[in-house]
């Protein structure tokens, strides 16, 4: 049970993000969904790279038996790059949308409907 | 006569010269306009040399690798890592081979286009840099054996693909349908990092050809292909994921709508290849073959009926984008539905599937095309409402003339390209399921009315108050129309040469899923 934690706040952050931007009305809302959503990917790859007993693969005269291999950390670290990259765009296109359309309610924005 | 160490470095070249190019424009351009446009060009038709070498590469002597940082660049096991390829593998068999063709044609077609059409633009030092990075990720996307590198790749073609339609942001309606694209395809591509992590966790591999090698169709497996399958569906723009499309397409410049086109075709790509790569004959594959050909069909009827009312020549054109990409799915559907059936598969599976990989390589070509020519037509009128168009024809031959290639291929008229696929996949598709042929015919005729429609209310009539002075379009844009329009025709008089030396070897890629592993992992 306990070491099944990170799985369940894994579980527990991609049901808030799903429904945060599912539910929500305002764009900066529904990135902070996003946000989250990209937490619960991040986390959940880490605590797939957990390895009790192991280590880091960073100490030269470690057993090699014992070390683990980096994969899951370096895929985490991509994906927060990327994260960070898509969540300065989104933000930077809420700025636009609210010059031209003085509001950041998805209702409201809604000149493409038809 | 080319040195070996480009031979053997060509697939990495292929990613490294658009992305550099990419990122060298903005300071290129500090020296002049014309110093840019030079440039962007250059690295542009480089990469489409290299394209068409790796391609031919790969259709003479087989699935090419390449192994980034490796001392010898098609070791992809080495002796000290246990058995497993722990770098990132560039796996290029006939379908990527295929699909860096179609990438690189239609990418120097538009490159050439946009040069003119959108020079009057502002900010064109960071419009090249994206439009490279896109055509640089595109190809990645296609080229890679990795997973994480697909998703990576995945996620660049997002973020340019976003910010290109917005690129027109002093409308406030581009921005928003960047952002609409931007939100579909990062939820997307969320879930796909999720089930990257699923297969992870139970393989310990992120290669494709090593997890097609242990993949077991567990509870989880199946989890993991339904998120990617969603997350792929969704990018590629078919129902009920499509209502990004015609908001993506209708405000991007209309080089970067063919360049989406080919975009979502990347995606497309993507869904085939861990379908029948990475899961094969392990997935249940009579029913996911029949949720993509229930995905395709809802695409092709959806798509054009909500094409036939629409006023804008763009969005109209966008929803047929829809309806054509339902096609593909239907064809491979059909394909993967008796993919473990081999008297099935021969006498018609593999048909179906060749006719639908056709209609990718031809689908990229026309709706380029079409899109293109509407982007003529806009940059003459200077309004994209059909309503306010009408006898351009007597102003824009050229344009004309291209428009009715565009629109008789994609209606499936002979002697074009569309056709040759189509009847491929009526033909097969008739054999599995008759009224599955049916329907495809019935949205192939409504295609032709829409288009009809069209033409007529552009082109023929007295020219409408205020297009009097309107001409023809610029000649590099009319140079870029003709080399699409050239392998319209070309490939709808000769599909048996384009089938035989492109399309088959692309299907058999496709369902060889033991080819594939061997390439990759050595004699197994």
């Amino acid at each position: 049970m306990f070491w099944n934690l990170p799985y369940i706040a894994v579980v527990l952050l991609s049901v808030i993000g799903l429904a945060t931007i599912l539910l929500k009305r305002n764009l900066i809302k529904i990135f902070l969904g996003v946000s989250i959503l990209t937490s619960a990917v991040n986390l959940f790859i880490i605590a797939l790279g957990y390895r009790e007993g192991g280590i880091a693969p960073i100490y030269t005269y470690a057993v090699s038996e014992n070390m683990v291999m980096a994969t899951p950390q370096a895929l985490t670290l991509t994906s927060i790059v990327i994260g960070v990259a898509t969540i300065a765009l989104m933000l930077s296109f809420a700025v636009i949308i609210y010059k031209t359309y003085g509001t950041v309610n998805v209702d409201e924005i809604k000149e493409l409907k038809e | 006569m080319i040195p070996g160490y480009i031979t053997t470095n060509a697939p990495a070249l292929l990613i490294a010269v658009p992305l550099l190019g990419a990122f060298l424009s903005p300071l290129i351009g500090k020296i002049s306009r014309d110093a840019r446009a030079l440039w962007v060009l250059a690295v542009m038709t480089l990469t489409a040399l290299i394209g068409y070498f790796v391609a031919f590469l790969v259709y003479t002597e087989g699935t090419l690798l390449y192994v980034f940082g490796a001392t010898n660049a098609t070791l992809a096991v080495p002796p000290d890592s246990g058995g497993i390829p722990i770098r990132i593998i560039f796996t290029l068999d006939a379908m990527s081979a295929l699909m860096v063709t179609i990438a690189v044609t239609v990418g120097f077609a538009v490159i050439l286009y946009s040069l003119t059409s959108d020079a009057r633009r502002s900010g064109l030092e960071a419009y090249y840099t994206i439009f490279l990075l896109m055509i640089g990720a595109i190809l990645g996307m296609v080229s890679t054996g990795d997973l994480f590198n697909f998703f990576v790749f995945l996620e660049i073609s997002s973020l340019a693909s976003a910010g290109l339609v917005a690129y027109k942001v002093e409308k406030g309606r581009a921005v928003e349908a960047g952002l609409k694209y931007l939100l579909v395809s990062t939820i997307g591509g969320i879930f796909f990092l999720f089930a990257i992590g699923i297969l992870y966790g139970q393989y310990n591999a992120l290669n494709m050809a090593m997890l097609a090698d242990m993949i077991q169709w567990t509870p989880l497996d199946k989890l993991a292909l339904v998120l990617v399958v969603a997350a792929l569906a969704a990018k590629c723009g078919a129902v009920p994921m499509h209502f990004w499309t015609p908001d993506a397409y209708s405000m991007a410049p209309s080089a970067v709508t063919a360049m989406l086109v080919v975009a979502s075709q990347a995606s497309l790509y993507g869904l085939f290849r861990i379908c029948f790569t990475l899961y094969g004959i392990t997935l249940n594959y009579v029913t996911i073959g029949w949720v993509i050909i229930i995905l395709g069909i809802l695409s092709m009827i959806i798509g054009v009926t909500m094409a036939i009312p629409q006023k804008d020549i763009k969005r109209l054109m966008a929803y047929h984008a829809v309806s054509q990409t339902g096609y593909m799915l239907l064809g491979v559907g059909v394909g993967l539905a008796v993919l473990g059936d081999q008297a099935l598969l021969n006498s018609y599976g593999m048909t179906a599937m060749e006719g639908g990989i056709f209609h990718i390589f031809n689908h990229a070509m026309y709706k380029g095309l079409l899109f293109l020519t509407a982007g003529a037509i806009i940059y003459q009128v200077g309004t994209s409402d059909l309503n306010r168009m009408g006898g351009l024809g007597h102003r824009m031959k050229w344009t004309m003339i291209f428009f009715i290639i565009g629109a008789l291929a994609i209606a499936g008229i002979p002697p074009f390209n569309g056709f040759a696929s189509k009847f491929l996949i009526y033909e097969s598709v008739f054999a599995f399921s008759p009224l599955l042929s049916i329907i495809a015919m019935v949205v192939s005729i409504l295609t032709l009315a829409s288009f009809v429609k069209v033409f007529h209310s552009v082109f023929m009539g007295p020219p409408l108050p205020g297009n009097e002075q309107v001409r023809e379009a610029p000649r590099t844009m009319l140079i870029g129309m003709t080399i699409l329009a050239a392998i319209v025709i070309i490939s709808g008089i000769f599909p048996e040469f384009f089938v035989q030396n492109l399309i088959t070897p692309a299907a058999h890629a496709l369902t060889d899923q033991a080819g594939y592993i061997s390439a990759v992992l050595g004699g197994a």
